[in-house]
This record gives structure tokens, C-alpha cells and sequence, in this order.
């Protein structure tokens, strides 16, 4: 049995110390510590429903060690909804467009979303559908939360939104 | 939480220099190296790797983060995610074809993680990011405490996931001369959906001089137990003129010569005649961006 170790991050904002095994996943450690707004679906990088922001770029937990973590910066969707304007805004907008049915590749979608707007990304269909293209939803058919991030893009070049 | 954990138990290290890094290679048992982990977390979710003692990350070196100009080309480190590699300006204006490889692979939350060093030690025959190294005449590099050392990518491959990487090996980088003038540069992949592995991938680099071809390079992935290097097929294009019936009947000369199987992804017939039309399509269109025409 391997000694757990001590790993220092900042979650949300908010300092924390995980005690964790060398092998766990960042997904089973942000869970066993209760952020369950990180979901886990195939727990093998393709389905994107355990994306969170790592040193705020996209990054999925789930093939993403807890111990290479030390010292970094982990923002989860329900963090930056409460937290980040813009992720705030893509969260609401994805109520209005009914862009959630079970819910459940939502903070994915909504973390790879804001991945996208954040670094530089226009209302552009095919764009934001490449931008999500490694998150998968078996509910919506995709359209409305292509529709969901698209008017945010547009909200921001409008200068809507910071 | 479903049950896909990571069976092994194993010591984790992230040393801040190459030296410890070759140090740790060195001494310790079993160790597997840590750049992106996209392909060495799956494996061990999937108890691939019931061997690995001691995972070795190269992150926390920084000098293996960067992409360097070198007074003749481009060099890549270990450490560099692919989606720095996507979005570099020399990539993008030098190399096309990697750049396009690289975009084809994955999706941007895989790419923000994973690296070009990972994509070649995994030495899967489908690995993308090979083929456009491999036709631009990339070299792979290579350290340990013994020393360092280089081969052409074109041999780095010896079967599927085997390399010539040592014991106690490290790779640090990938090295891609300048391209000459009038390089022309395809990519085209074939998969089930975009985010897809491949089914079948071929890259194509030529130089062209005036109507005629000067050198042509090209590469294959998922038609080989390793990725393929279509050596002859490539160097029997040099000093002719490019037409439509040259592309096709090159076209046919890979379908035949190619000898691939069929597995979950695809059968072995489709790759065959997919190969036909997938590699006319990557010559006609390297051609047309050398700024030749048809
Ligand atoms: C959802 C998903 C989709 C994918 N899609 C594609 C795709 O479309 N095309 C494709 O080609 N690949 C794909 N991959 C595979 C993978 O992302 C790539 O092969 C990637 O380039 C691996 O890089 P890495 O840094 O993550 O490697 P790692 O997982 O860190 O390493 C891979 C292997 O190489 C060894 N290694 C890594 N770096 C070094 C080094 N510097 N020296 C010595 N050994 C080293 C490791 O020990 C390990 O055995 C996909 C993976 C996932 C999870
Ligand atoms: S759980 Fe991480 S990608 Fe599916
Ligand atoms: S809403 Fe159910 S998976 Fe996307």
C-alpha cells in the first residue's frame, strides 16, 4: 500500500490540502472532497463530463493525476458560477436556450464552454461545435448548447459582457 | 464513481531538473514516464501497465516546455503540450501538416494536456502527429545518463507500442528542419466522428519545381503495425510532372502496396479502398498549396 500524500491546491478559489494515493485521478479527488458538481462518466478522457479548469485551461480530470495537481489552481463549473461573471452568464444562458436535459454533460459543456469564450472565441457554429467536440451529450442532440454558447460569443462582442 | 481506478499503486516524482529526471531513470525500477498522461492514465485505468513501480513526471522541468528555433528548423520538447504546438506561429507557417495532424486529434481538453513526445513513445500505428514529423525529415532526440542521441523519425517505430527508446531513455525532443521553398503539405484523416482515433491517416509533403515534383514524401497511419513510411512510393515521385492520372496511379500503387487489418475500428477492405481515394486527395491537395497546378 502506498502512502498517501499531502497536495496542496487551490479550488475555487479556495486553498485546500488532499490527502490522496499517488493514483488517483483529480476526478476522485475533487468527489471525495464533495465537489460533485464534477461528474463522472467514462473515466477515460472521452466523454468530457469531468472537465474542470486547470491553471485555467480545459482539462479533464478524470486522466488528470491528483498529484501532478500540487501547487495548481482547479476551477470547477459550480466554482465559476458563482465566481466568474462570464461563466455565470453561460450557465444562465443555458437554462434560457433549454440547453440541459438530464443535466448531466452540463458542467462539462459549460467548463469547455468557457474555455472557449475565454480564450478569444468568436459566435462561430462550427467553432464553438469543435470546441465541445470532446464532450458528449446523449440527451440534446448538441444544437441547443451550440445555441447557449453562441449567444454568449455574441453577447460579448456585442460588449454586452466584460 | 464508476470502477475504472487505477489498480497499480506506485511512487510519483515531478524533479525540477532533466538531470534528476535522468537520475530517476536510471536507478529506479520500472518507471514510466508522465508527460500528458492521456494515453499512460488510460492504460492504467485499463490495467494495462500492471508493471509501472514509479511514475516519473517531466512537467515540473521547464526547459522540456518549450518550442526552440534552431538556426536550421524547429525543435519541440518533451514537455510541450500539443495545443502550444497548434497554436505556435512557426508551427502554423512552417508545418501545416502537423499543425492540421495535431487539430484532427482528440479534443481541445485532451490537446491542452497531452504532448508530441507522448504521441511518438506511445508508438501507436494510428498516432497522428507522426506522419507530418516523419515527411518534413524530423528527427527524434534522445538522453539518458549514457548520453544523448538522435535517429530519424522514420525509424523510431518497431512495432506496436515499441520504439527504439532504451531503458532509462529519455525522449526530449522532436526536432523538424526548415522546410525549403515551395513545400506543399496535406493531411487527411479519416475517422467516425471528428474527436475520433483514426481509421486511417496519410500525410503528404513535396517540393515542387516548376510543374514538375522535386521530392514527395509520405506516410501513413492505421495501415501498419507501426506507423508507415512509404519510402519508395514517395522517392519514385521525384522529377515527374504532377497530373491528375500521376496522383491516381500513385493513389493505386499505396492501395496495393499497403497491407492493413481489420479491427474494432474498421476492416481491413475499407482501409484498402479508402487508402485509394484518401491518398490522390492528399497529392492533389499538397500540390495545389505548393502553388503548383492541376
Ligand atoms: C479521448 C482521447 C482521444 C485521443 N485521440 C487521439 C487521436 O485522435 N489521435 C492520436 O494520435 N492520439 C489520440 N489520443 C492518444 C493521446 O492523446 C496521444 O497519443 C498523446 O499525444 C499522448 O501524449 P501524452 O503526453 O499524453 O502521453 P503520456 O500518456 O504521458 O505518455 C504516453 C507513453 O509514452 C511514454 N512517454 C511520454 N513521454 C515520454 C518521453 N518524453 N520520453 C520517454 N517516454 C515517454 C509514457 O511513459 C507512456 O508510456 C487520444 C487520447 C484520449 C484520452
Ligand atoms: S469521465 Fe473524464 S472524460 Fe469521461
Ligand atoms: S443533457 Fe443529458 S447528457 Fe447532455
Amino acid at each position: 500500500m502506498c502512502d498517501k500524500i499531502k497536495i496542496n491546491l487551490v479550488v475555487n478559489g479556495e486553498p485546500v490540502t488532499f490527502e490522496v494515493q499517488p493514483h488517483v485521478s483529480l476526478l476522485r479527488a475533487l468527489r471525495d472532497n464533495y465537489y460533485y458538481d464534477v461528474k463522472c462518466g467514462c473515466e477515460e478522457g472521452d466523454c468530457g463530463t469531468c472537465t474542470v479548469l486547470l491553471d485555467g485551461i480545459a482539462t479533464k480530470s478524470c486522466i488528470t493525476l491528483a498529484a501532478a495537481c500540487e501547487g495548481h489552481e482547479v476551477w470547477t463549473d459550480k466554482g465559476l458560477g458563482y465566481n466568474d461573471a462570464l461563466a455565470a452568464r453561460l450557465q444562465a444562458a443555458f437554462v434560457e436556450c433549454g440547453s440541459i436535459q438530464c443535466g448531466f454533460c452540463s458542467p462539462g459543456m459549460i467548463v469547455a464552454g468557457v474555455h472557449y469564450l475565454k480564450h478569444g472565441g468568436k459566435a462561430d457554429r462550427r467553432a464553438i461545435k469543435r470546441s465541445i467536440s470532446g464532450n458528449l451529450c446523449r440527451c440534446t442532440g448538441y444544437v441547443k448548447i451550440v445555441d447557449a454558447i453562441y449567444k454568449v460569443a455574441q453577447e460579448i462582442e456585442r460588449g454586452a459582457l466584460a | 464513481m464508476n470502477t475504472k481506478i487505477l489498480e497499480n499503486e506506485f511512487e510519483y516524482s515531478k524533479p525540477g531538473s532533466l538531470e534528476e529526471v535522468l537520475e530517476t531513470l536510471a536507478t529506479k525500477q520500472n518507471v514510466r514516464i508522465f508527460a500528458g498522461g492521456t494515453d499512460l492514465i488510460v492504460k492504467l485505468k485499463l490495467g494495462a501497465l500492471p508493471d509501472m513501480e514509479h511514475m516519473l513526471d517531466i512537467n515540473g522541468v521547464e526547459e522540456l516546455g518549450k518550442i526552440e528555433t534552431r538556426a536550421d528548423g524547429l525543435e519541440i520538447f518533451a514537455g510541450a503540450k500539443l495545443w502550444s504546438i497548434e497554436s505556435d506561429r512557426r508551427v502554423e507557417e512552417n508545418y501545416p501538416a502537423l499543425r492540421e495532424a495535431i487539430q484532427a486529434m482528440a479534443s481541445i481538453s485532451v490537446r491542452n494536456m497531452a504532448t508530441l513526445g507522448g504521441n511518438f513513445c506511445n508508438a501507436s500505428p494510428v498516432a497522428d502527429a507522426v506522419g507530418p514529423v516523419m515527411c518534413y525529415g524530423g528527427k527524434v532526440r534522445m538522453q539518458s545518463k549514457r548520453g544523448a542521441r538522435e535517429v530519424n523519425a522514420v525509424d523510431f517505430f518497431l512495432a506496436p507500442g515499441v520504439s527504439v527508446l532504451e531503458k532509462g531513455e529519455l525522449l526530449t525532443s522532436v526536432y523538424l528542419p526548415a522546410p525549403k521553398a515551395h513545400t506543399g503539405h496535406a493531411f487527411v484523416k479519416m475517422g467516425r466522428v471528428k474527436s475520433d482515433i483514426a481509421k486511417i491517416s496519410i500525410t503528404a509533403v513535396l517540393e515542387r519545381e516548376g510543374d514538375r515534383i522535386a521530392s514527395c514524401r509520405l506516410a501513413m497511419g492505421s495501415v501498419a503495425a507501426r506507423p508507415l513510411f512509404l519510402k519508395a512510393i514517395g522517392e519514385g515521385l521525384a522529377g515527374k510532372a504532377m497530373t491528375e492520372a500521376l496522383a491516381q496511379e500513385t493513389a493505386q500503387n499505396i492501395s496495393d502496396f499497403i497491407k492493413p487489418i481489420g479491427d474494432n475500428r474498421t476492416t481491413a477492405e475499407y482501409r484498402t479502398d479508402v487508402a485509394k481515394v484518401i491518398a490522390r486527395d492528399a497529392l492533389v491537395s499538397a500540390w495545389k498549396n505548393s502553388g503548383g497546378t492541376l
